[in-house]
């Protein structure tokens, strides 16, 4: 099964492995977005939505709407 | 002449770039507009070593140089256009030392434009906490630049970058990514077609729609050999374009970077465990509101009463001073005097909320609110970044609706910036300030004082107002627009005294000129209205007086005071203020009041500083504005005009109501059109009304 950001849970990790372009915005993916970088869930707001992440070292906070666009490879520890 | 260099200091948000800024300026600054955009322009001077001077530029902070904001585009509109006079002799691109991958991105791409370059990297002095070590020389080596490091809280290494400033005629211009590179075939042709122009250049032009220069994408469009390419292809191959850069960076840093994670000590992780938790979080930001309304009512009473009776015994002095002054010495202390009193009197709760606004967002916390906060505002129509307006609307609507730029999706920034004005600003809190101290009694519940608690409510129902507004609207506006939402979350930091101070000092200056200069014309509009009269009933009212009053036995003091009055009702302002009566009578104000109203559509802050003015031309006593407002008298029910049920009508009034020009000419620029402002004027101002309307004839 494929999974996205939206599938991990607080404190998992994933390495991303492609990002649609079409429906992500450049912003996103000037900040790290980009396949080959890790990607941790660091918080998740009420109602799972927004989710509080780091991307290669970068914290920000995306919409769960926008996240499962973003498809990722889990790290199991 | 020596000649002044310029500098530009270009960074992403958050990584200390005002605060640099303020280290290299100090007070050698000010604010002002970009021409004919609102987006703020800050530029100072400093003093280089040798007797050089440097003219800095503080640009507006962005993530990379495609811009996706009026604000960014101011970046890449003077970085593009070499004819500005303020086009930098050397950018410096401020970086910090948590974020170097991402902040180099920008720096790779400004550097591609061949502006000499030079990276600061800024809180050094995290270095050690978060395990960072880095090898200057090889990164300075590596992207071919100058590297300053540099801690602005610890205030160092500011010296060497001086220095490095004034050398900047050293710096390699040599660009770090070859254009050509992102896809060889159709560059060839960009070249081709435009043989004497930087090719990144170009591509910055195709992909956004900058003008510089001559060429600009017009033409570009126009020359026929040239064939450019669909949306979707160009953003797939800016996506190419920023992983190359991504690329070049991590070869870069996989030597001069390395990071030990086991010596990080992460406090941030702690501090958003509890400050975006589920529940604390909510608790915490409102224990955080409600310590702020009881500081802004607390702290600053003292100052205020001082100024208060400072400003009557100004006013008495100069009339004791120039007594033959005549008319001229009754304008200075009657009109000019009391009206400005009204406006400097609120000096302290003004810096006290700027100021807390100011440490909200230094110190990080207000990405967080952003974050718990989206998926409630969603549900109305707005996005989580609204917040940042809703906060800051409390100091002023302008400053507040120019901020929603960032928010991603146009309707949900359509929305928020229709329902900013209802929050409570700045310029609310004299009114509401005056009429709580009179109609609201003193004591306390729980340590808070119910007039404190009665303010606090007044936000919450500006709030309120602006939410409920929101979900109306959203349901109302059929307008399709992608929402996108990226919110960085910066680390926690201890706010900088001196960013803080010079914020506040700033943003209270400009509030306080701004509505002074309306305010003074105002002042001598009503003084003039106030002191002449048409007809027999002005100009001959001590005889009507003395007359009417003959068989009372009035001492002359008394019947001084009905000859005022007298002159003042059949005034100018009288007539207009009672011709309007009718209509407010039944929100239970007088026609003072009315005109004091209608100043206010001007600007809210004018309200105590116009009823000031019509009182002092009424009587010659030193008393305070407020002692002066607390002896009214209701002209029909008699009792005292300011009561329970008048001063509530009037606080809601001015809760709803839209009276401010400056608001509704900003929402015009913003949104582009008139349509939104006069929507806006009238729905608010029916419903302060009705609401105002309502309160009175239940509360009387």
């Amino acid at each position: 099964m494929k999974h996205t950001i939206a599938h991990l849970k607080r404190g998992e990790k994933g390495i991303i492995t492609d990002v649609s372009s079409e429906l992500i915005p450049l912003k996103l993916l000037e900040m790290g977005c980009l396949p080959g970088n890790f990607v941790e869930l660091v918080q998740v707001a009420p109602f799972s939505d927004p989710l509080y992440l780091n991307i290669n070292g970068s914290h920000l906070a995306i919409r769960k709407e926008t996240a499962i666009h973003i498809l990722i490879e889990k790290i199991d520890e | 002449m020596s000649k002044q260099i310029n500098v530009a200091l270009i960074g992403n948000p958050n990584t200390g770039k005002t605060s640099v800024f303020n280290a290299l300026t100090g007070l050698n600054q000010q604010v002002g507009n970009y021409p004919g955009i609102t987006v703020e322009k800050k530029e100072g001077i400093c003093k280089l070593p040798r007797g050089v001077k440097a003219h800095i530029i503080d640009l507006p902070g962005t993530y990379s140089l495609n811009a996706s904001s009026l604000d960014e585009s101011v970046v890449i509109e003077l970085l593009l256009n070499r004819n500005d006079k303020d086009f930098p002799d050397v950018a410096v691109v401020v970086s910090d030392v948590e974020n170097l991958k991402r902040n180099l991105l920008l720096f790779t791409q400004i550097k591609d434009l061949e502006i000499p370059c030079l990276l600061v990297v800024n809180m050094a002095d995290r270095m050690r906490r978060k395990g960072i070590t880095l090898d200057i020389e090889y990164l300075e080596q590596q992207l071919e630049t100058k590297i300053a490091v540099i801690s602005t809280r610890k205030n160092e290494g500011i010296d060497n970058l001086k220095q490095q400033i004034t050398n900047y005629k050293e710096l390699s211009v040599k660009p770090c990514l070859s254009a050509s590179e992102i896809d060889i075939e159709y560059f060839d042709r960009l070249q081709k077609a435009f043989p004497n122009q930087l090719l990144y250049k170009l591509w910055l032009v195709i992909t956004q729609d900058v003008n510089f220069g001559k060429t600009n994408r017009k033409e570009i469009d126009a020359i026929a050999s040239f064939k450019t390419k669909s949306k979707g292809d160009l953003k797939r191959l800016q996506q190419k374009e920023t992983i190359k850069r991504y690329q070049f960076i991590n070869n870069v840093l996989k030597k001069g970077q390395t990071i030990d994670a086991s010596q990080a000590s992460d406090v941030r992780a702690k501090l958003d465990r509890v400050l975006t938790h589920k529940v604390w979080g909510y608790v915490i930001f409102f224990l955080i509101l409600l310590t702020i309304f009881q500081a802004i009512y607390d702290w600053s009473s003292v100052p205020m009463d001082w100024i208060d009776s400072s400003f009557a015994s100004l006013s008495n002095w100069v009339k004791a001073t120039f007594p033959g002054g005549g008319k001229v010495t009754d304008l200075v202390a009657e009109g000019i005097i009391s009206g400005l009193g009204g406006i400097v009197i609120f000096i302290p709760q003004i810096a006290f909320l700027f100021l807390f606004i100011a440490i909200l967002e230094e110190s990080g916390y207000m990405s967080r609110v952003v974050f718990l906060m989206d998926r409630v505002m969603r549900r109305f129509g707005l996005s989580g970044k609204s917040i940042v307006p809703l906060i800051s609307g409390t100091a002023c609507a302008i400053p507040a609706i120019m901020a929603t730029r960032n928010i991603e999706s146009w309707k949900e920034r359509l929305i928020t910036i229709l329902v900013t004005p209802f929050t409570t600003c700045s310029a609310r809190l004299p009114v509401y300030l005056i009429i709580i101290s009179l109609v609201i009694p003193e004591g306390r519940i729980l340590g808070l004082s119910y007039q404190a608690l009665t303010l606090m409510l007044l936000y919450l129902i500006g709030f309120g107002a602006a939410v409920g507004s929101a979900w109306i609207l959203n349901k109302i506006l059929k307008i399709k627009s992608k929402s996108f939402f990226v919110v960085e979350m910066p680390n926690y930091k201890v706010p900088l005294l001196k960013n803080v101070a010079l914020t506040v000092l700033e943003k209270t200056k400009a509030f306080i000129f701004g509505a002074g200069k309306i305010i003074l014309a105002i002042s001598i509009v009503l003084w003039v209205l106030a002191s002449y009269g048409p007809g027999e009933q002005f100009n001959n009212a001590e005889s009507i007086m003395t007359e009417q009053y003959a068989q009372d036995n009035l001492s002359a003091d008394e019947l001084q005071r009905k000859i005022d009055s007298h002159k003042l009702e059949h005034s100018f302002i009288g007539i207009t203020g009672r011709a309007i009566e009718p209509a407010i009578r039944p929100l239970g104000y007088d026609w003072k009041i009315g005109i004091a109203l209608i100043s206010s559509f001007a600007a809210r802050e004018v309200f105590v500083g116009t009823l000031a003015t019509i009182y002092s031309v009424e009587s010659d006593d030193e008393e305070t504005i407020k002692n002066r407002m607390a002896s009214e008298v209701n002209p029909i029910l008699g009792g005292p005009l300011f009561n329970f049920a008048s001063g509530i009508s009037l606080l809601l009034f001015y809760a709803f109501a839209m009276q401010c020009m400056s608001t509704l000419a900003i929402v015009k620029k913003e949104t582009n059109s008139w349509k939104w402002p006069v929507y806006q004027f009238t729905i608010m101002t029916a419903i302060a009304y009705i609401v105002a309307l309502i309160a009175y004839q239940f509360l009387k």
